[in-house]
């Protein structure tokens, strides 16, 4: 009987933001389109018929038909099976840099936070000094320093991200860090990292959550304003910044070739904001 | 108050200093060899160690760093290495532009999102608001360099009403300007509606219609000028957001500003302009949200009276215990 109780009552914050998510209507929407826009990227090469590096140059910038759903681009590749497989890359960027952004952030804000006095004081004035150069331009120096590639291009957005869960884990952090749970764990002799990790991460979860999957979103717009200006991911491999960015010199003739990659990126954010903001409404419902 | 602003002008000094080291070192270690940049591939040995030389590239870290934030104090940002040329003098002509650009966006965007915010706020769930909330999550959703392209397309290549490329006069200005001020539109919209949603609840808001204000004055005066705190912070960040978007949007119309000239220095791997460029960007940022600290107080009074300075408070403390007395 007590362990029920316990279990219950251990399940009921989680179950409580879930069921207020998904009264949010808007927010539901946008995960399914969400999803079947991860489902399309992963199963690109069943859906598609083309290769996306498969070329046709006698069937250049051709408008959509039957046969290119979305047309083709300046070398007659399958414009679908481009935007598919630049899915891939551009969602994959955009969760490894918020997971690097995050896993960095986190450790440092909840140290700043939990440990406060001078070690605070060190870490906040470095990302200060992080955050004196706006994200983009920090991205682009980090990957200038790096190179190009997808795996420079993921860390040059996630480093750029970390003041940011640095600074909302060590506000939460600080809240809890006094409450009676917090003092119990250090009574029993847990030393500071299992404190940390077990204890302090897991309870100020909530606003991470919600920033992550803002993150999420201008991860990707990050990582496509670094391929469309040429440092980020580069031709041939196929991403929505650098579709683009071959896209920009023909502005003159084809309409589809901007607009499909473009449709693409806006609603991908466009779900990741609605789903990050039913989060916020859901875990906080304070901030209603 | 004076105080107040010189102690935020003196704290900027070692954030600028430290963002020196920052940007110093990362291109520092950054791979390629400049001196090979200039003179190419195919050179003597001796002619390698004269140039590594005179632009003190044979020093340890520790010095050339030392060397540059001294250069850097005295104005001088060190030579391009593509083209000999004094980078000061290159980023100061470009600044202007850069700095127009970012300085009409931002004034676009404010002139659209705050009482686009408030009229969203006060006709809650209405059409309005489904529709301003809707545009605004379009605008911070669009990227930024896509969003030009399309104006360019619809604007100068269909309609032909304005120029494609270039930023010589107002008639250029339009289309980058709204490029760039969209993403920051949505943002302040959404920040101001939400800051007013909360302020038109307070019970000095009830109290102020009770005493029989007109419904206009107490939303525009009463309401929004509580609700700007949180609006003013965003328009701070996003004013850091539009310098470095600024490089997407002089890349996208071609505008000789500073954000081209350092993508084309990025590539070409001339970092005397990067490192310029960068330090510059983080110096006007800095500059923004001083102003945004300062404009704080003068909006609200219980911000500048944390920082009035203590002998007024005693004088003021003094008073009113005369007056009790």
């Amino acid at each position: 009987m007590e362990s029920r109780i316990q279990k219950k009552h251990k399940n009921s914050n989680f179950r409580n933001a879930m069921r207020r998510f998904m009264r949010n209507r808007t927010a539901v929407v946008a995960t399914v389109i969400l999803a079947i826009m991860i489902l399309l990227a992963v199963f690109a090469d069943v859906i598609t018929q083309y290769g996306y590096e498969e070329m046709d140059t006698a069937a250049a910038l051709q408008g959509p038909t039957l046969k290119h759903w979305f047309g083709t681009d300046n070398f007659g590749r399958d414009l679908f099976s481009r935007v598919l497989y630049g899915g891939r890359i551009s969602l994959v960027v955009g969760f490894v840099s918020v997971g690097i952004g995050c896993l960095f952030g986190c450790c440092f804000g909840a140290i700043a936070g939990y440990r406060g006095g001078k070690v605070d004081m060190i870490i906040m004035r470095i990302l200060d000094v992080f955050q004196a150069i706006p994200s983009l331009l920090m991205a682009i120096s980090i990957s200038a320093m790096l190179g190009t590639g997808i795996i420079n291009c993921m860390l040059a957005v996630g480093i750029t991200g970390i003041p940011k869960y640095a600074r909302i884990t060590r506000a939460s952090v600080m809240s809890i860090k006094e409450t009676e749970y917090i003092e119990a764990a250090r009574a029993i002799g847990e030393n500071d990292a299992a404190i940390i990790l077990r204890h302090l991460i897991p309870n100020s979860l909530a606003p991470i959550i919600v920033q992550a999957t803002l993150g999420l979103a201008s991860g990707i717009l990050s990582c496509a304003s670094l391929s469309f200006i040429g440092l980020g991911v580069l031709p041939p491999t196929p991403e929505w910044g650098s579709i683009l960015s071959a896209a920009k010199d023909y502005i003159y003739g084809s309409l589809h070739f901007i607009m499909f990659p473009g449709i693409a990126i806006v609603l991908a954010i466009v779900t990741m904001n609605l789903i990050g903001d039913g989060l916020r409404d859901a875990l906080d419902p304070r901030l209603k | 108050m004076l105080k107040y602003i010189m102690r935020r002008i003196l704290l900027l000094i070692p954030v600028l200093l430290a963002v020196t080291v920052l940007i110093f070192t990362i291109l520092y270690f950054t791979p390629g060899d400049p001196v090979l940049t200039i003179l190419g591939d195919e050179v003597t040995e001796e002619t390698y160690a004269q140039v590594q030389a005179e632009l003190g590239l044979d020093q340890p870290y520790i010095i050339q760093l030392g060397r540059y934030i001294w250069n850097v104090l005295h104005g001088d940002f060190g030579k391009s290495y593509m083209t000999g040329i004094p980078v000061a003098n290159d980023l100061l002509s470009r600044f202007p532009t850069t700095l127009k650009l970012s300085l009409l966006s931002m004034f676009l965007s404010v002139l659209i999102a705050i009482p686009l915010g408030v009229l969203s706020a006060t006709h809650q769930n209405r059409l309005l608001d489904t529709v301003a909330r809707l545009v605004s999550l379009l605008w911070v959703s669009m990227p930024i360099f896509w969003l030009g392209l399309l104006l360019m397309m619809i604007f100068a290549v269909k309609l032909k009403w304005l120029p494609a490329s270039g930023f010589y006069g107002p008639k250029y200005w339009v289309l980058p300007v709204l490029a760039l001020g969209m993403e920051m539109t949505g943002g302040i919209l959404r920040t101001t509606r939400s800051s007013m949603l909360e302020v038109i609840r307070q019970d000095y808001i009830r109290t102020a219609r009770a005493k029989g204000a007109a419904e206009n004055r107490v939303i525009w005066k009463h309401a929004l000028k509580n609700a700007m705190i949180p609006v003013l912070t965003v328009i701070g960040i996003r004013f850091g957001n539009c310098l470095g978007g600024s490089v997407m949007t002089e890349t996208v119309f071609s505008i000789p500003g500073l954000g081209k000239f350092m993508v084309d220095a990025i590539k070409q791997r001339d970092y005397p302009i990067v490192m310029g460029g960068v330090l510059l960007i983080a110096l006007a940022f800095g500059i923004i949200n001083l102003v945004v600290d300062i404009v704080y107080a003068f909006i609200d009074p219980r911000i500048k009276s944390q920082y009035s300075s203590k002998k007024k408070v005693k004088k003021l403390v003094q008073t009113a215990a005369g007056k009790e007395a």
